[in-house]
């Protein structure tokens, strides 16, 4: 019951947005509903319930493992979307506020789908319902992200379909009788059509490798993020990416259970290092911070594939760089939110000096960016470091070779953006436009919130988490 | 599998061919309206007592391919005063031979597929890959938004081919979710499309090029 009112609660809310009279006070919806999902989502953390094989919608481990964290970043951007919307007074607010509780439910079914097209059209609708979100500045650039990203994002979710009917199919092929529960399919097993089986993996892990932004089909990624406000961005980065990790999470365990898992841990491990690079080639370029965060995004869902790609260990590692990834990704985008409205523009051309002018924005951005690059003692550290060591001990030493070269390299890319926008005097033009902005609590604490829980993950990953992540590794690699 | 059905996918990669050679919108939407109502069609053609929930899909399929999403996406070109001409990155006679070619290949690939034993002779698999293909050259092909749409939903279309193969065994709740959501997608594209003329005074996606490294 409880993990119904996950996806109830912010559907109520979207009704209760939608029917809203006031757009001075219709945001305090967000914080309010997605208290009630993370004090739900925590309290089914540590207390799970127990889930009927069977059931299409259910929280499982895997479930457990991953949808509190994107809770908890959700909770947080919708703290902060309260000051941030009463600085948006121009632009109508009801339709951003039900699509964003829209998105919260849809992703908890998402999490929760234990059945191929509850996943599919799950993803579908979150896709779909973050469009609003992306064009909220209505200017020309952002529809301009929106198309792409619509384009892309659709063309993905289209592949998936058409890779969930090949898995489908290779099930009915196989004797099966229609159940497409992933339970069914995994229990199926050797007696899924093989030939079948890798058609729809390769169909799958592109679909949902495209809304996870892994490379190359990552084109929509740095346009949506360079042009979303900054709470949109951390949730597609921290969220809705997530979701499409845990489908190919799911989609994996089906084939390796088919007896095909070394040809999905060799592609998810190819894919990952490229991603890596042309995440790294690109940071080394771009002179857009937004854009930056994006590219380090790419970078990210690179490392969670490689995780996925080393078996239960390194599945244990991908599902604790998630939160990782949720939290810290989260508190760049939220304080690059604030640096981009004090300065009026999100090019290192044209920022700069931003120390002086955003003095809090700036330091939380510079620690955002030393945790994101895997600076001890945060929390990315030490699940990019167990990436390393389960590489090393499964005899994977050239790939993790090229993964520490990448994350240099995208070192060096994030420190030139980084230290070019803080470091400096500032421009005249900024100075005048810094004049309407002002760091308040409102839009302080939430991006600081979330560095905490990063140093916190690094410093004391809680027990309650580590079971978590090693049940959800139990469930989807039975032999690590 | 009988032969009609077999006729009308037929029909239908035939029209992928047509679609790839349209050098004008109107003409490029009526093929993708065709094909939408033969494949509303097919369904019906397969069975032979037919179920009112395949019967369902068969309607909506037809309507909405065939008439609804046909019918918005006129609208759209007169609402925004949409030039006529196609405007293609790859050119006709290219696009044509790649979608000849990516028609042959579908065949003999699909040849190669394990099927069941009800399916074999059937011309489903290889007619959802070559629309898939089709849609996959239009998007990438054509620079106008509206054309870029009808290559999105022969791509579709593919995949609802394709969906024929599981209509009796997955429960209906796959296909209802797809025509719902080429529905719901085609609209939200509606909306973009008329933003994107509101912005740029056009529908080429060629001036969407401020975001670029």
């Amino acid at each position: 019951m409880r993990e119904i009112l996950l996806i109830l609660v912010p559907f109520v809310g979207v009704g209760a947005a939608a029917l809203w009279r006031s757009d001075r006070t219709r945001p305090w919806l967000l914080p309010a509903v997605s208290l009630i999902h993370v004090v739900l989502s925590f309290w089914l953390l540590v207390s799970p319930p127990t889930v009927d094989p069977g059931a299409w919608l259910g929280f499982d481990p895997l479930a457990r493992a991953v949808l509190p964290a994107v809770s908890l970043l959700f909770f947080v951007c919708a703290v902060y979307a309260v000051p941030y919307l009463a600085l948006r007074p121009e632009r109508p607010n009801r339709v951003f506020v039900c699509a964003l509780l829209a998105v919260l439910g849809l992703l908890s079914a998402g999490h929760q789908a234990r059945q191929l097209a509850v996943l599919w059209i799950a993803t579908e609708a979150v896709t779909l319902a973050a469009v609003p979100l992306l064009h909220f500045n209505g200017t020309p650039r952002a529809f301009e992200a929106t198309w792409k990203y619509l384009l892309v994002g659709g063309t993905g979710i289209a592949l998936s379909l058409l890779g969930s009917f090949c898995l489908g199919y290779a099930s009915l092929r196989g004797g099966g009788v229609g159940d497409l529960t992933f339970v069914a399919l995994t229990a199926q097993g050797a007696g899924l059509s093989r030939p079948w089986v890798l058609i729809a993996w390769v169909l799958l892990l592109v679909g949902y490798g495209t809304k996870m932004g892994l490379a190359p089909m990552h084109t929509w990624k740095p346009d949506a993020y360079g042009e979303a406000p900054g709470i949109v961005g951390a949730i597609l980065a921290g969220a809705v990416t997530s979701v499409a990790f845990t489908a190919i999470l799911r989609v994996r365990a089906v084939v390796g259970a088919a007896g095909q898992g070394h040809v999905a841990d060799q592609t998810l491990l190819v894919i990952g290092l490229f991603s890596m690079v042309t995440a790294a080639v690109f940071l080394l370029s771009t002179r857009d911070f937004k854009r930056m965060l994006a590219y380090s995004s790419v970078e990210h869902m690179g490392i969670l594939s490689i995780g996925a790609a080393l078996g239960g260990a390194g599945i244990w590692a991908a599902l604790f760089h998630v939160w990782n990834n949720s939290l810290t990704k989260g508190a760049l985008f939220l304080s690059a939110a604030n640096i981009r409205r004090a300065a009026g523009s999100a090019s290192m051309d044209e920022v700069r000096g931003m120390a002086v002018l955003t003095p809090r924005s700036a330091a939380i951005f510079v620690a955002g960016m030393f945790a994101v690059t895997a600076t001890p003692p945060f929390g990315p550290f030490f699940s990019e470091l167990r990436v390393v060591r389960v590489g090393l001990a499964s005899g994977h030493g050239v790939a993790i070779a090229l993964f520490l070269v990448c994350l240099l390299f995208a070192f060096f890319g994030l420190t030139r953006v980084v230290f070019g926008v803080v470091d400096g005097r500032p421009r005249q033009t900024t100075r005048r436009a810094h004049q309407r902005f002002v760091e308040s609590a409102g839009v302080i604490v939430p991006p600081l919130l979330l560095l905490g829980f990063s140093l916190w993950l690094g410093l004391f990953t809680p027990a309650v988490l580590q079971e978590a992540w090693s049940a959800a590794a139990a469930q989807l690699a039975p032999t690590p | 599998m009988s032969i009609s059905v077999n006729l009308l996918i037929g029909f239908a990669m035939g029209l992928n061919l047509i679609a790839l050679g349209s050098n004008r919108l109107p003409s490029l939407i009526r093929a993708m309206s065709v094909q939408g109502v033969l494949l509303g069609i097919i369904p019906l053609l397969m069975e032979n007592e037919i179920d009112w929930r395949v019967a369902l899909v068969a309607l909506a399929t037809a309507i909405g391919k065939g008439v609804v999403i046909p019918g918005l996406l006129r609208r759209a070109m007169r609402a925004a005063s949409i030039e006529r001409e196609v405007d293609p990155f790859i050119g006709f006679v290219p696009s044509l031979l790649l979608g000849a070619a990516g028609t042959v290949a579908a065949v003999a690939l699909a040849q190669g597929l394990p099927l069941l034993p009800e399916h074999t002779g059937s011309l489903l698999v290889p007619g959802a890959l070559a629309s898939v293909l089709t849609g996959f050259i239009l998007l990438v092909g054509r620079s106008k938004a509206i054309s870029q749409v009808c290559g999105y939903l022969i791509l579709e279309n593919g995949i609802y081919l394709f969906g024929l193969l599981l209509i009796k065994a997955t429960p209906l709740l796959v296909e209802a979710g797809v025509l719902l959501d080429v529905t719901v997608g085609v609209f939200v594209i509606g909306i973009i499309v008329d933003h994107i003329q509101r912005a740029f005074d056009s529908l080429d996606t060629r001036k969407l090029t401020a975001l670029r490294e």
